[in-house]
C-alpha cells in the first residue's frame, strides 16, 4: 500500500459552473426564444404571414409552461427525494386563488352588477368582504400570498406527516386526500372563493388591460423566465450536497439517519419549496388562461403532474418539463383531433412508459448513448 | 477579555481536549479536566456499558438483563445462536429500539437511552446493517462525502464544498477500503462485497469511537474476508468494535487466539473468554457449536 493516495483519480467537484457549455447554449437558446423570437413573430409579423405565431399558441405554450414548473417541482420531491405526491394541485391551486383574488379587485366596478364587490358576493347577496379578503386590494400583499400560503399549508401538512415517519404509498395518499378536501372546501359558497364557479371575467392586471396583446406577451415572458430560473435553482439544489443527501434519502434513509443527519429537516425543506413553486405556477397560469376554480384541486390534476415527470423522466430536471410539453401538446392535438379519445390515450402512454420506458423520455437518450457504449448512470 | 487571555485560554482547553482523547490516559480520576455534557467521557477505560437490559416483544424475551462493558480501543467479537438477541442488542444500542428496563451508557456520562438516532451517532457510535446499505445512485465517492465528518445542517449541506483535506480524507479513506479505482463508479455497480467495505469506509469517515458491525462479512469471498480482517486488525486501538459474526474462521482471524469473545444466549451472556476457552465451554457446546 503506497502511503500517498493519488488525489487526481477522484471526480471533480460538480458544483461552480452548474451546466457545461452545450447546456448553457440551450438554456441561452431558451431564453432568446421566449424572450425574442415569440414575440417578434406573435407582436410584429403581421398575422397574414405564415410565419406569425398566432395568440392560441402563445397562450398554450404559456399554459404548459405553468404546468412544467409544477413537473420540476415534483422532480424535486419524487424523482430526488422519493417521496411521491398526488396532491401538488392543491398548492397550484393555492398559488391561484391568491392571484385570482387580486384579479377579481381590479375588476372594481365593471363586474355584471355594478358593484364594489365581486360578483358572486353580489349574486350571495354579502354586503361586505369576508376577513380572508383584508388586503385583497394591493398587488404586493396578494404576490405574498402566493409564496406564504402554500408554504404555510405544505409545511405544517409535511412537519406532522414527516415527523411522524410516514411513508411511501401511505403519504401519498394522505396528500390526495389533503387536496380533495381543499377541493370540497373551496366548492363550499360559504368558504368565500366563488363556490364551484371560482373565479373569471377578469378584466385588468396593475390597472393594464389584461386582455391587450402587450400585456399577453409581458405575462408570457415573465413565465418563461420564472421557468428558467426554477430550473437553474433546482440544477444547483441537485449538484450541492443537500441534494445529494436527498437522493441519499430517498435510496436509504435509515442510512442517512444513521449517518447523523436529520431527514425530518431535509424532506421538509424541499418539500416546502417544492409547494412554493407550484404556488407561483398557479399565480402565473390564473391571469393568462382567465379562470380558477376548485376543479385544479381535483385529485386527477394533482396524478396529471406525477404522469408528466414520470413520462418525462425522473430525477433528470430537464426530462420533466420535456414531459408536460409532450403530455399537455399531445392532449392539445388529441382533444381536438379526437375528443373521445384522449383519456384512453392517456392511460395507454402511462402503461407503455412504466414497462417500456422506466426512465422516460430521457431514458431514450441514456439507451442510445449506452449502445454506443458509454456508461451511464443506472 | 483581551485577546491574548481569549487564546490563552483557547489553547488550555485545547491541551485537555488531547489529553482527553488519549486512550492511553485511561484510569485514574484525573482532576483538572474540562468536561462538556455533550462530549462521552472515557477517562474510566470503557467505551460502552449496558447494565441488565430487558427487551421484549409481545412477550418473547429478546433480551433478558444482558450486561456487557466494551473499553476503549477493544474489538469484542459476539457469537450466538440465531435468535440470542445480537441485533436486538445493537438497535437497544443505536436507539432503535426502547429496552423495557436496564440502563446503556456511552463512555461513563451519556445515557444512550435519551438520545435519538442520529444524536447518538453525533455521540461518536456508528452501526452497519446486516445488509449492505449504501446511496445506491450516488457515486462511491459522493457516498463517503456525504459520511465526512461535518455539519448535518441543512444550510451548511446547501453550501458546502469539500477542502483539500477533506479530499485527502476520502482518498485515504477509499484506499483503505481497496475502493480508489471505483471512487467514479456509481455505488449501485459495485459487487456485494464491494458494497460492505463502502459501509465500512462510511462508517470510518465519520471517525466514531464505537463501530458497531452486523455480520460484516456476510456474502464475501474468502480472499474479501481475509483482507476485511486485516482492515478491522488495524482499527483496534484507533476505534472500539464490535463485531457480530457466525463466521468462526473470520472470528479466529480477529481475536487471533487472545481477544475476547462473548456467547450470547436467549438474550443474555451466556460465556465469555478467548475463542478456545468458549469453543471447549460444556455449555457452550451444548446450546451452539454442538448443536
Amino acid at each position: 500500500m503506497t502511503p500517498v493516495a493519488p488525489v487526481q483519480l477522484l471526480p471533480e467537484s460538480r458544483r461552480g459552473l452548474l451546466l457545461g457549455v452545450r447546456g448553457w447554449s440551450v438554456v441561452i437558446g431558451v431564453l432568446a426564444v421566449i424572450a425574442v423570437l415569440i414575440p417578434v413573430l406573435n407582436l410584429a409579423v403581421p398575422a397574414d404571414n405564415p410565419l406569425h405565431f398566432g395568440d392560441y399558441g402563445v397562450a398554450l405554450v404559456a399554459k404548459i409552461m405553468c404546468y412544467a414548473m409544477c413537473a420540476l417541482a415534483m422532480d424535486l420531491i419524487w424523482g430526488y427525494t422519493g417521496i411521491l405526491s398526488l396532491g401538488h394541485g392543491l398548492y397550484f391551486a393555492l398559488g391561484g386563488y391568491a392571484m385570482g383574488m387580486y384579479l377579481m379587485r381590479q375588476i372594481g366596478h365593471d363586474g355584471n352588477y355594478r358593484s364594489d364587490l365581486p360578483d358572486f358576493m353580489v349574486f350571495l347577496d354579502w354586503k361586505a368582504l369576508p376577513w380572508t379578503w383584508a388586503g385583497s386590494a394591493s398587488f404586493v400583499f396578494q404576490m405574498i400570498l402566493v409564496v406564504a400560503v402554500p408554504a404555510l399549508v405544505s409545511g405544517v401538512f409535511g412537519w406532522f406527516a414527516f415527523r411522524s415517519r410516514i411513508k411511501g404509498v401511505y403519504f401519498s395518499i394522505i396528500t390526495q386526500a389533503l387536496t380533495f378536501a381543499g377541493m370540497l372546501l373551496f366548492f363550499r359558497n360559504e368558504t368565500g372563493f366563488g363556490g364551484n364557479n371560482g373565479f373569471t371575467d377578469f378584466k385588468r392586471i396593475l390597472g393594464i388591460s389584461i386582455a391587450a396583446p402587450s400585456t399577453r406577451m409581458v405575462l408570457f415572458v415573465l413565465t418563461g423566465l420564472t421557468l428558467v430560473a426554477f430550473y437553474l435553482l433546482a440544477r444547483a439544489i441537485v449538484n450541492s450536497k443537500y441534494g445529494r443527501v436527498l437522493q441519499a434519502i430517498r435510496d436509504a434513509e435509515s442510512r442517512v439517519m444513521f449517518t447523523g443527519y436529520d431527514p425530518l429537516k431535509y424532506k421538509l425543506s424541499i418539500w416546502v419549496l417544492s409547494a412554493v413553486m407550484c404556488g407561483i405556477a398557479g399565480a402565473l397560469y390564473v391571469p393568462q388562461v382567465g379562470i380558477i376554480n376548485p376543479s385544479e384541486m381535483s385529485p386527477a390534476a394533482s396524478i396529471e403532474m406525477a404522469i408528466w415527470a414520470a413520462v418525462g423522466g425522473r430525477g433528470t430536471l430537464v426530462g420533466p418539463i420535456v414531459g408536460a410539453f409532450f403530455v399537455n401538446g399531445a392532449k392539445s392535438w388529441f382533444t381536438q383531433a379526437f375528443p373521445e379519445f384522449w383519456l384512453y390515450f392517456l392511460g395507454a402512454l402511462f402503461i407503455a412508459v412504466t414497462l417500456f420506458l422506466p426512465r422516460g423520455i430521457m431514458g431514450i437518450k441514456d439507451r442510445l448513448k449506452k449502445e454506443k457504449g458509454v456508461e451511464v448512470k443506472a | 477579555m483581551t485577546p491574548d487571555l481569549q487564546e490563552a485560554g483557547a489553547a488550555t482547553l485545547e491541551r485537555h481536549h488531547q489529553q482527553a482523547a488519549a486512550p492511553s490516559s485511561a484510569g485514574g480520576a484525573s482532576f483538572g479536566r474540562l468536561m462538556h455534557a455533550s462530549e462521552p467521557d472515557f477517562a474510566h477505560g470503557v467505551a460502552l456499558y449496558l447494565d441488565e437490559i430487558s427487551v421484549s416483544f409481545d412477550g418473547f424475551k429478546a433480551l433478558n438483563s444482558l450486561s456487557l462493558a466494551i473499553d476503549v480501543g477493544e474489538m469484542r467479537c459476539i457469537i450466538g445462536p440465531n435468535g440470542a438477541g445480537k441485533t436486538t442488542m445493537m438497535d437497544v444500542i443505536t436507539g432503535k429500539t426502547r429496552p423495557d428496563s436496564g440502563h446503556a451508557h456511552f463512555g461513563s456520562n451519556i445515557d444512550l437511552l435519551r438520545l435519538r438516532e442520529p444524536q447518538i451517532v453525533r455521540a461518536g457510535i456508528c452501526r452497519k446493517f446486516q445488509k449492505p446499505t449504501v446511496y445506491e445512485e450516488l457515486s462511491v465517492f459522493e457516498n463517503l462525502e456525504l459520511a465526512l465528518q461535518n455539519d448535518r445542517g441543512v444550510r451548511a449541506a446547501l453550501f458546502a464544498r469539500l477542502s483539500g483535506t477533506q479530499r485527502e480524507r476520502i482518498a485515504e479513506i477509499l484506499q483503505l477500503v481497496h475502493l480508489l479505482p471505483e471512487s467514479h463508479r456509481i455505488a449501485g455497480l459495485l459487487s456485494h462485497g464491494q458494497k460492505q467495505w463502502l459501509e465500512i469506509g462510511m462508517l470510518l469517515a465519520q471517525e466514531p469511537v464505537l463501530l458497531l458491525l452486523d455480520e460484516p462479512v456476510a456474502g464475501m469471498t474468502d480472499e474479501e474476508t481475509e483482507r476485511t480482517a486485516e482492515l478491522f486488525l488495524t482499527l483496534v486501538g484507533k476505534h472500539s468494535l464490535v463485531v457480530v459474526e457466525h463466521d468462526m474462521k473470520f472470528v479466529d482471524m480477529l481475536t487471533q487466539g487472545h481477544r475476547k469473545v462473548t456467547v450470547l444466549h436467549e438474550g443474555s451472556v451466556l460465556a465469555e473468554g478467548t475463542l478456545a476457552e468458549v469453543q471447549s465451554n460444556t455449555q457452550v457446546i451444548d446450546v451452539y457449536l454442538g448443536r
